[in-house]
């Protein structure tokens, strides 16, 4: 394995196993983003896609195999040859540098759209209130969303609330932002300002991994995109080649089958 | 299903074949409309506005005299009374709500111990009337006639516990018990995404507690408090008991000395209906502050 040089990946998984019960979610999936990546991660329901991006994020508990982010271990502090668990404060502190946004957007309801934008910031990053609003109206911005700082959540669209929570992650200035289905709880119209705002992240070189049924978007955006199916990586590869020649059969069948 | 074979099987009068109206029928727009009369509504009103006005005759030709309601009502015992009243409630309440808090955060806890902890702390709080914890409070010097720490302190119990100390404690601890379940029920109305979102902005459990669940947990919380803390002004009379001055200890100590008896419960009443309306005024605000946010759902 490479030690940290300017080259190592911001994310690498190796074997990661989770189980729920005696179901296996996650079957010793291994994974490499490098910094500036795109990853589309694409499969059918159940094949554990949300469940890898919560373990990268740490909000399930792996059990088996490792994850680093950035060339840090997560999750635990090496001693020797024992691997300790972190403390809640450290898992917090890695938790910093990824942003994640949820498929039904879990915007703070009792803060304005500015105020989601901004907690992280003073709170966690201790940055000064002043300084972190300004940052913040200028992410409203660039999500197209200036004139709506003062409104709560339930005053916004789906597409609206989206992209707050996807400006609310970028205030942490984070490495590394995770997707997981963004557009899938939107009505159809609104997909599209989500998605252009990814589009136009994803240009910036923001390091994404994004859960999507949205294959012309995996397509036009995705540097690599992975197919899981079953708690297991079937095939991964760059995007207009995997969606236009699949090698595997499974991934044939589902693209054929998102497409119909 | 079922319907359209029963219809076939017996033809009900249908529209059609009604004789059509003649034109003259249907212009009735001219006509005076008579209201519907809600006479029992008037009866109900006759009779029970009758009962009133007996009732305040009654309580006016009867043996009180009213003069003394009136002066007692500010009498400076009286208002120290109120004072002391007012003074026991909040601090229990306080006491209550930060004890509430504390062993919810405990029950909802993974931490097997901690949660057990918890659930004997309500079960047997809750179990005791609260005169009977006034009054073990009140007498603990009988068992525990001193009360140390080695090296820190050392006090008579008798000292330590005094009619306030006895009440903020038998009724904090109690109401502690209530109102972490309360809290218990407000934590637990707070949906999972909102602890992920908090967590995923790397903010730490007690953080995200403080900043993200308990706010909206709050809604909840606050319409129950409200009302006991409005149960709380209430109780605080039993502490008369202990002889903890309270406004009805101070009115019967002055009906003791003058025997004007149901003048000074009077006096005692307003003041609590003050207090009590005054509370729930109060309660209303404090609603419409947590709600911010969520009153545009209810569109
Ligand atoms: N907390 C949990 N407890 C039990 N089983 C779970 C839990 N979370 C996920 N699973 C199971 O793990 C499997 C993978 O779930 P996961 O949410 O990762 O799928 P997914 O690929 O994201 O699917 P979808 O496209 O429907 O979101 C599913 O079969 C699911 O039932
Ligand atoms: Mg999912």
């Amino acid at each position: 394995m490479s030690t940290a040089t300017p080259s190592a990946p911001i994310v690498r998984a190796i074997d990661v196993c989770k189980r729920f019960g005696n179901f296996e979610a996650l079957k010793a999936v291994s994974l490499d983003v490098n910094a500036g990546e795109v990853v589309c991660i694409i499969g059918p329901s159940g094949s554990g896609k949300s469940t890898l991006l919560r373990c990268i994020n740490q909000l399930e508990r792996m059990d088996g195999g490792a994850i680093w982010i950035n060339s840090e271990l997560i999750g635990y502090r090496r001693e020797g040859s024992r691997l300790h668990h972190l403390k809640d404060r450290e898992i917090a502190r890695q938790r910093r540098s990824v942003g994640m946004v949820f498929q039904r957007f879990n915007l703070f309801p009792h803060l304005t759209a500015l105020g989601n934008i901004v907690e992280g910031p003073v709170q966690v990053l201790k940055e000064p209130p002043k300084q972190a609003e300004e940052r913040g109206r200028a992410l409203l911005a660039q999500v197209g969303l200036a004139d709506k700082e003062r409104s709560y959540p339930s005053e916004l669209s789906g597409g609206q609330q989206q992209r707050v929570a996807i400006a609310r992650g970028l205030a942490m200035r984070p490495q590394l932002m995770l997707f997981d289905e963004p557009t899938s709880a939107l009505d159809p119209e609104l997909v599209g300002d989500v998605l252009s705002v990814m589009k136009q992240l994803a240009v910036t070189g923001m390091t994404m991994i994004v859960v999507t049924h949205e294959l012309g978007f995996a397509r036009d955006v995705a540097d690599r995109i992975v197919f899981m199916d079953q708690g297991e990586i079937i095939e991964t590869g760059p995007a207009r080649e995997l969606l236009s020649a699949p090698g595997k059969k499974r991934t044939q069948d589902f693209i054929a089958a998102v497409r119909a | 299903m079922r319907a359209p074979t029963l219809s076939q099987a017996m033809p009900q009068a249908s529209p059609a074949t009604e004789p059509a109206l003649d034109a003259d029928a249907y212009r009735i727009a001219h006509y005076t409309i008579v209201p519907q009369r809600h006479y029992g509504r008037i009866v109900a009103a006759v009779l029970i506005l009758g009962a009133l006005a007996a009732i305040i005759r009654a309580f006016a030709v009867g043996d009180i005299e009213w003069r003394y309601v009136g002066l007692f009502l500010t009498a400076p015992a009286i208002l120290a009374g109120l004072v002391n009243t007012i003074a026991l409630a909040v601090c229990a309440m306080a006491l209550g709500i930060v004890l509430g808090v504390l062993f919810a955060v405990m029950r909802l806890s993974k931490n097997p111990v901690l949660s057990t902890v918890a659930k004997l702390y309500v079960w047997l709080f809750r179990a005791a009337p609260a005169l009977l914890q006034l009054l073990i409070w009140f007498n603990l010097a009988l068992i525990f006639p001193r009360i140390a720490f080695p090296g820190l302190f050392d006090v008579r119990t008798v000292d330590v516990m005094t009619p306030f100390v006895a009440g903020l404690l038998g009724l904090g601890i109690q109401q502690g018990a209530y109102t972490s379940e309360v809290v218990r029920a407000g934590l637990q109305s707070v949906d999972q995404g909102q602890y992920e979102a908090a967590q995923a902005i790397g903010m730490t459990r007690l953080r995200m507690l403080r900043r993200i669940v308990m706010p909206q947990a709050m809604r909840v919380i606050v319409p129950p408090v409200g009302n006991e803390f409005i149960g709380m002004i209430k109780l605080t009379s039993l502490a008369s008991v202990i002889q903890y001055s309270e406004m009805l200890h101070a009115a019967q100590t002055i009906y003791y000395a003058n025997s004007r008896v149901l003048e000074l419960l009077f006096v005692a009443s307003i003041w609590y209906l003050i207090v009590v309306s005054v509370l729930s005024f109060g309660q209303g605000f404090v609603e419409r502050h947590f709600a911010r946010g969520v009153a545009a759902d209810r569109r």
